[in-house]
């Protein structure tokens, strides 16, 4: 291995003084971004007083909501203080009006049993005495004594209060016992009565039995077909929705994309006037391209709550909004396409005496409407994901919907509902846009090719 | 030769009036069904478009200024619309912040650490998801769909979300915006990745330098000024995000431009607009510039 000699090693820093003989303030810039994004964060840890709000906040409701998002639940709830104990669920359950589930048991010597996973989560209970079983272990809680006693040791999932026995069993449900009721919730996954809701004439039956209904089974609401009928169930689902959230969801798709396409067509022509190598003025240059700053910088908020005013709430006032902000986005997006484009063709055109019309037509547009396209269809891609959050400020669309599903805290089903019905259409429409993208740059790519090949 | 050609062009004509025929028609249907669901209808509200800008228009513009910077005004008769002193945060003895511009700095501020979140997962997800550097392809997949969500996954929904657990207010926005910046830039970032010139990162596979050694010196330094260039212009993004998030209930200056224009306060309206313009077209132009000096001209194209 060669050794490199004292002599070597300074003629090399010499040689190199960009590499050690930097100066100071770069060698040390990493070393004050460190320390000045640093001291940002500390400043922004007391700005949003981030450990109190931390201190605060019910990080236990976190599994709750998710849990929601995909399961519901049901709570019976028995009086022990009646002459007899009949179970008795609150109204709108999911179970409808005349509920007799499978998992609440009459035994025959009068005393109750409530499945809750099974026999190994259950409980069981009469008026003196109710037993909890869960986790391999069986405990008997007397209610004769004025408050609820447990005999014998307490297990940890159980919480004793003073007049009230509460027995946590998991993601499956709880049991609550005190000395004139007991009350279980039992989870279920999925979700409830998705397609037809309790008042629907179709509910609780099978798949099987809902089809031979519409296909042969006898008009059940008379003067409209069972197929209309079940429609119509299905679109006013109570707690779904399905028709009023569909409705909402083709109103964001319509939203973004009329307000892109308008904005692009409005966008087309300001470009050519805004592009400097094309413009017959620089004034008018500026002029434009400060105006599509504007558009831009004014906000797709500002503008959202402008048109709301105007029009009133709805999806008229969103596309008007997402098509000023696109007019602002496309415009300088299109002039700066324009101005990168290759002169010559341009110039080709020009010198055959074609007049400035023709000269665009043929010199400029075959260059640029690929890109123009590409360009469109990407801010149509955002501007689907956008339109969700804007319609929260009342411009119309399933924002709207979504954020006072949320604002309750009780419906994170339905919001999961939601989203996954977004999720579904971003998906698509973000494969759409990406397949027609690549298809034109593979047109702009073969006609580089070509162009290649002959030189 | 000729007859050839001018059956391709006719055909291309044809599919071309086809094209913009078909998007015309769904033009107009959207129009259409746009108009039909919205609460007023467009011609019977376009009349009367310049009627809102009436209350828009303050009686006496220095009213704008005095709300902007909290002086009082001489029209104040208790009421919510002049009450410009109140909002004042006193920082110093006479010293105060106006209340908007504190407003601002929140919404700011929200966009700025959101990014900086988005930025310090990005960086070693997109590692991670880069076909030519990535530890192992099975991770790669995991960790590209779970960016692919975070992106897709709407942002008020993670807002609404923290919203009930951290309670109303910017940390939420944070969340939320912090979430999506993750995605978002992390498919930036690894797309960059995959351009790298590799023949850095075998030399550093020569001397046995691992995964993180590799990606520390072998990619970092190629790809940093555009990972810059991209984080710059997702604040650019964020501040928007967060104004609009504000909007609905996450704080900073969207919820006051919400209220201040369903009450009608034209004084006050106009001085958030005017602040909420001005920042957002100092923060576009500033990073716009920073990113010329970052990567040059290219950090101009947007899209495609």
């Amino acid at each position: 291995m060669a050794t490199v000699t004292a002599e070597e090693m300074l003629s090399i820093e010499e040689r190199y003084p960009q590499v050690f003989r930097r100066p100071l303030y770069k060698r040390f810039a990493p070393l004050f971004l460190f320390v000045g994004i640093l001291t940002y964060l500390i400043y922004v840890l007391w700005f949003f007083s981030l450990p109190q709000v931390l201190r605060e906040s019910h990080w236990e409701r976190l599994p709750l909501f998710l849990t929601q998002w995909i399961s519901y639940d049901l709570q019976p709830e028995f009086r022990l203080d009646q002459p007899e104990i009949t179970p008795k669920y609150p109204r709108f359950s999911a179970l409808g009006e005349n509920p007799n589930p499978d998992w609440v048991i009459k035994n025959p010597d009068g005393t109750f049993t409530v499945l809750i996973d099974g026999p190994a989560k259950s409980v069981t209970f009469d008026k003196a005495q109710a037993t909890i079983v869960a986790n391999g272990e069986t405990v008997p809680v007397a209610l004769s004594n004025g408050k609820p006693v447990i005999t014998g040791p307490v297990p940890d999932w159980i919480t004793a209060h003073d007049d009230e026995v509460v027995a946590k069993m998991g993601f499956v449900g709880e049991v609550r016992v005190t000395v004139d009721r007991v009350k279980v919730r039992k989870r279920f996954l999925g979700w409830a009565n998705f397609v037809f809701d309790t008042r629907s004439p179709f509910f609780g039956k099978s798949a099987g039995e809902v089809v031979s209904l519409i296909v042969s089974g006898p008009e059940l609401k008379p003067g409209t077909s069972n197929l209309a009928l079940a429609g119509d169930n299905i679109c006013n689902n109570a707690q779904w929705q399905h028709g009023d959230v569909w409705t909402k969801l083709l109103q964001t798709i319509v939203m973004a994309f009329l307000g892109t396409l308008l904005g692009g067509i409005v966008a087309f022509p300001l470009a050519f006037f805004a592009a400097r190598n094309i413009t017959p003025s620089g004034v008018l240059s500026q002029v434009l391209k400060r105006f599509f700053d504007f558009m831009r910088s004014v906000d797709m908020l500002i503008w959202a709550l402008f048109f709301t005013r105007a029009f009133g709430p709805g999806p008229l006032a969103g596309s008007a909004a997402i098509f000023f902000t696109e007019i602002g986005t496309l415009g300088k997006t299109y002039s700066e396409a324009l101005e990168n484009i290759d002169d010559k063709p341009r110039e080709g055109v020009l010198s055959t005496g074609a007049n400035g019309l023709l000269v665009q037509r043929y010199g400029v547009m075959p260059e640029v409407i690929p890109v123009f396209i590409s360009q469109t269809l990407y801010q149509w891609e955002s501007n689907t994901r956008g339109a969700t959050i804007i319609g929260a400020v009342g411009a119309g669309g399933i924002g709207l919907k979504l954020w006072e599903a949320m604002r309750t805290n009780s419906n994170w089903a339905n919001v999961f509902y939601m989203v996954l019905l977004i999720l579904l259409v971003v998906f698509i429409f973000d494969n759409i846009s990406n397949f027609l993208r690549r298809r034109l740059s593979r047109t702009i790519h073969d006609y580089n090719r070509i162009q290649a090949e002959q030189g | 030769m000729a007859d050839a050609w001018r059956r391709q062009t006719s055909l291309r004509r044809f599919y071309t009036v086809l094209g913009v025929g078909l998007l015309l028609a769904a033009m107009f249907a959207s129009m259409w069904f746009a108009d039909e669901a919205n609460a007023g209808h467009f011609f019977d509200r376009l009349p009367h478009i310049l009627d809102f800008l009436s209350w828009l228009i303050p009686k006496d513009w220095n009213d704008v200024w005095r709300a902007l910077f909290d002086v009082a005004s001489p029209h104040d008769t208790g009421t919510q619309e002049f009450n410009f002193p109140l909002g004042r945060i006193y920082v110093w003895g006479g010293f105060y912040i106006p209340e908007y511009f504190e407003l601002m700095i929140t919404t700011v501020n929200v966009a700025l650490v959101s990014t900086f979140i988005g930025f310090i997962f990005a960086v070693p997800f997109s590692f991670i998801a880069a076909r030519n550097l990535t530890p192992h392809p099975l991770l790669r997949l995991i960790v590209k769909r779970f960016m692919e969500l975070l992106r897709a996954f709407p942002e008020i929904v993670i807002a609404g979300l923290f919203a009930a657990i951290v309670s109303i207010g910017p940390i939420a926005a944070i969340i939320a915006i912090g979430l999506h910046s993750i995605g978002a830039l992390g498919k930036l970032f690894y797309e960059i990745n995959e351009n790298i010139d590799m023949r850095a990162e075998e030399g550093l596979r020569a001397v046995g330098a691992n995964w993180f050694e590799r990606v520390r010196f072998a990619g970092l330094p190629q790809v940093l000024p555009n990972f810059m260039s991209y984080t710059l212009l997702r604040v650019e993004i964020n501040v928007r995000i967060s104004t609009i998030i504000g909007a609905v209930g996450g704080g900073g200056i969207g919820e006051e431009l919400k209220l201040s224009i369903s009450r009608g306060f034209g004084a006050k309206t106009l001085a958030l607009v005017l602040l909420l313009f001005t920042t957002i077209f100092i923060i576009d132009q500033f990073s716009a510039w920073l990113r010329r000096k970052l990567v040059g001209e290219q950090a101009f194209m947007m899209g495609a």
